[in-house]
């Protein structure tokens, strides 16, 4: 085995390899897609974020237009500030509605961005003001029990109080 | 106590410490040879011919393996992957599922292993029969260094060969996963390779998965380094030797697998 | 003719050099030399002169240190008590860069060649050569062939260590051993497993090569019928001591019991037959009892 043919192989090898590396990088995982592109910070607060988690995608009519960069508690109004980096080509009104959405019963969780008439636009830093909050099925359905109940028990008598919610919202079920 | 009891018992607290000291004294005896490998590294490096033949040896040699491997475990995953997800209407994230096995997991892992079977044996085996038909100490006479001409290139050439290896296996077994998931099953392409795309992310899952493959290049690399220079220069002392190579290389790297992923993944993707 | 060494500065290789001008200086000097392993005392208090330009042989029963005599001239052994001397130098006290220098004007053949498998013989001759001097690719090719011409292995040059015969091995080695022209050359069981021819060509060798290259040789043998026909002096070794030593003419007149058995190969006498066990009536009618 002469020094060329070793040469060969490895190089052969090493190509190969680090071609593999790049590949899972870019094809596989989401290098580059993490939008290294310019652009501007936005915040919100919510009353619960749900299952949404750090670089969740931030979407407007279903495109994805900014990730979500960091979520943080309020300690004074005890809700969630999350800060989310919006791509500077799209421009939002000031009267935009941010909710947190679930894509299908199972699919991942999301802040969708509605827009509003106002001509003002959103800049660096703005707070969206009109926020929604994840719905938390358990919530959901304690309120339908018991605003069936209150309609029973108006009609009928028993009063029942709503059940405790746990707090838990539906989470993406990405793990 | 009688005296017979007693004489018992204290043979075998002998013989337990001195498993212990010996143990120890071992691992004291690995670790200076540890250090004397890296410090030959620059003679490794200048004379770059002989690490890129041991690359040759250990990585290109293990290609076949590696690649067949690969390619049977994706399509393994994807197969299995699909069966549960179907249960809960998630059988479009097979994509995001077999890859993130893969690319944090078993690719090192499964890697690492075959690499230790396969090249780690022959370490072991080649240094010690050069240490049994006394080319080491040849060598030696001859005032050449054996660990800077024989020792260092074979650990440089391990450690620079298993993460490329991993990343192939990776590679391979996402493609053996598209093949099943896509064409014989017939999920949707987009979806597998979306889903994929959105949810393994370069750091932390693939960075992870390239730091653990270079830990475990460097444990296996060592270990069979080591196991072959210390071996006894018989026959039979290679054989063990070249047993316990791949022995304690597969359980270092299970171990070292399961550190490192507690610390690599405790924080992932919570809020 | 002697290759260019890398420059070096240091003491030792100048008083290493002072070799091939003092004729005084004695080559290899042991003087109560003590060495074990772990418990076991394999030398005890050995003393031995190997002057320059001589052939020595050192010669015992298997196991009775010959080769720990090689290993604590070259170096890689230290012994507990006594002075290990290589031109005046003392070996032990070394420091590395020194011992360095020093093995680079040594010869080692080992028992079996000891041939680099994965290398062609031309390689493995050549391989002193680039690892310690900055000859030229051409220059080593010429030196190469020289060599092994010397040992009249010339038309073997690219075969395989594994290729070669035990003879032709034991000569290719040799032609490496003195690749860089050694001043000492150490020889571990050169005739050992060999054919009476191949006996014959080694042993010629050593005899011409050192006269040729006016080197110093340690042959370490028990091997006695061909010792005697090329060696200057003859050191007996048993169990850790020198018993017998002298010319070979003194050697073959000896009285001496160790030197009687050794010579004639008999079977019974120092050096006994039976390993020490019990009686052996005792231990036959053991266990009629």
């Amino acid at each position: 085995m002469n020094r060329s043919t070793i040469d060969l192989w490895v190089g052969i090898f090493v190509a190969i390899g680090f071609g593999a590396i790049l590949f899972l990088a870019l094809k596989v995982g989401n290098l580059l897609t993490l939008d290294r592109a310019p652009g501007y910070h936005l915040e919100a607060s919510f009353d619960n974020i749900g299952g949404l988690k750090l670089r969740a995608p931030v979407k407007a009519a279903g495109v994805v237009v900014g990730r979500v960069e960091a979520v943080r508690l309020d300690p004074k109004a005890y809700d969630a500030v999350v800060t989310m980096r919006v791509d500077r080509d799209y421009q939002f009104s000031k009267d935009t509605i941010a909710a947190i959405n679930t894509s299908g019963l199972l699919g991942e969780v999301y802040i969708g961005l509605d827009a509003g008439g106002d001509p003002t636009m959103l800049k660096d830093g703005d707070r969206i003001n009109k926020t929604q909050s994840a719905v938390v099925i358990e919530k959901l359905i304690s309120q339908f029990l018991f605003e069936k109940a209150s309609e029973t028990g108006n009609a009928g008598g028993a009063a029942q109080a709503p059940p405790k919610s746990s707090g838990k919202a539906v989470e993406g079920a990405k793990k | 106590m009688s005296t017979e009891v007693a004489a018992g018992i204290a043979y075998w607290l002998r013989r337990l410490g001195g498993a212990v000291t010996g143990a120890v004294g071992q691992l004291g005896y690995a670790s200076r040879f540890l250090l004397a490998v890296l410090w030959h590294t620059p003679d490794a490096f200048r004379r770059i011919h002989l690490t890129l033949r041991e690359i040759y040896f250990a990585g290109v040699l293990s290609l076949v393996v590696i690649l067949m491997s690969g390619l049977f475990v994706g399509m393994v995953l994807s197969l299995q992957g699909y069966e549960t997800l179907k249960r809960y209407g998630a059988d479009e994230q097979l994509g995001y599922v077999v890859a993130l096995a893969l690319v944090r997991e078993l690719g090192p892992v499964i890697a690492g292993l075959l690499f230790a079977s396969r090249a780690g044996s022959a370490i072991t085996a080649e240094i010690g029969l050069m240490k049994t038909t006394e080319q080491l100490a040849a060598m030696e006479m001859m005032a050449v260094d054996p660990v800077a001409r024989v020792v260092a290139p074979r650990f440089w050439g391990g450690v620079i060969s298993m993460p490329l290896l991993a990343a192939l296996f990776s590679a391979f077994g996402i493609f053996g996963g598209y093949i099943v998931g896509v064409r014989l099953i017939g999920i949707d392409s987009g979806a597998f390779w979306g889903q994929m795309h959105a949810g393994v992310d370069f750091w932390p899952d693939v960075t992870n998965g390239i730091i653990k493959s270079f830990a475990f290049g460097a444990a296996v690399s060592l270990i069979a380094v080591f196991e072959g220079y210390d071996a006894k220069p018989t026959a039979e002392g290679v054989a063990s030797a070249t047993t316990r190579t791949v022995v304690v290389s597969s359980l270092a790297i299970l171990a070292l697998d399961f550190v490192l992923t507690v610390f690599m993944f405790r924080g992932a993707k919570l809020v | 003719m002697s290759p260019t060494a890398k420059p070096s500065p240091s003491r030792a290789a100048e008083s290493i050099a002072a070799w091939r001008v003092d004729p005084q200086v004695v080559a290899v000097e042991l003087v109560d030399v003590s060495f074990s392993y772990d418990v076991r005392p394999v030398l005890r208090g050995i003393t031995m002169t190997i002057p320059r330009g001589k052939i020595v042989a050192i010669m015992g029963g298997s196991g009775c240190g010959k080769t720990t005599i090689l290993r604590l001239i070259g170096g890689q052994l230290r012994p507990q008590s006594g002075q290990v001397r290589v031109g005046g130098l003392s070996v032990p006290d070394l420091e590395p860069d020194a011992l360095y220098d020093l093995r680079r004007k040594y010869g080692m053949l080992f028992q079996f060649g000891a041939l680099f498998t994965d290398m062609s013989v031309f390689e493995n001759i050549a391989f002193p050569m680039r690892e310690h001097t900055e000859l030229p690719e051409e220059l080593i090719r010429d030196l190469v062939l020289m060599k092994l011409q010397a040992v009249g292995l010339r038309g073997a040059a690219y075969l395989m260590p594994a290729e070669l015969s035990g003879g032709m091995a034991r000569r290719v080695a040799l032609a490496r051993a003195i690749a860089l022209d050694p001043m000492l050359v150490m020889y571990d069981e050169p005739f050992a497993g060999l054919d009476p021819i191949s006996l014959g060509i080694i042993g010629q060798l050593i005899r011409r090569l050192n006269d040729a290259l006016s080197i110093t040789s340690v042959v370490v043998t028990h091997d006695v019928y061909e010792s005697l026909k090329i060696v200057d002096y003859l050191y007996f070794v048993s169990e850790g001591r020198i018993v017998a030593s002298g010319t070979p003419a003194e050697v073959r007149a000896s009285s001496d019991p160790f030197v009687r058995q050794f010579v004639d190969g008999a079977p019974d006498g120092p050096v006994p037959f039976h390993y020490p066990a019990s009686s052996y009536r005792e231990e036959l009618f053991a266990d009629v009892d």
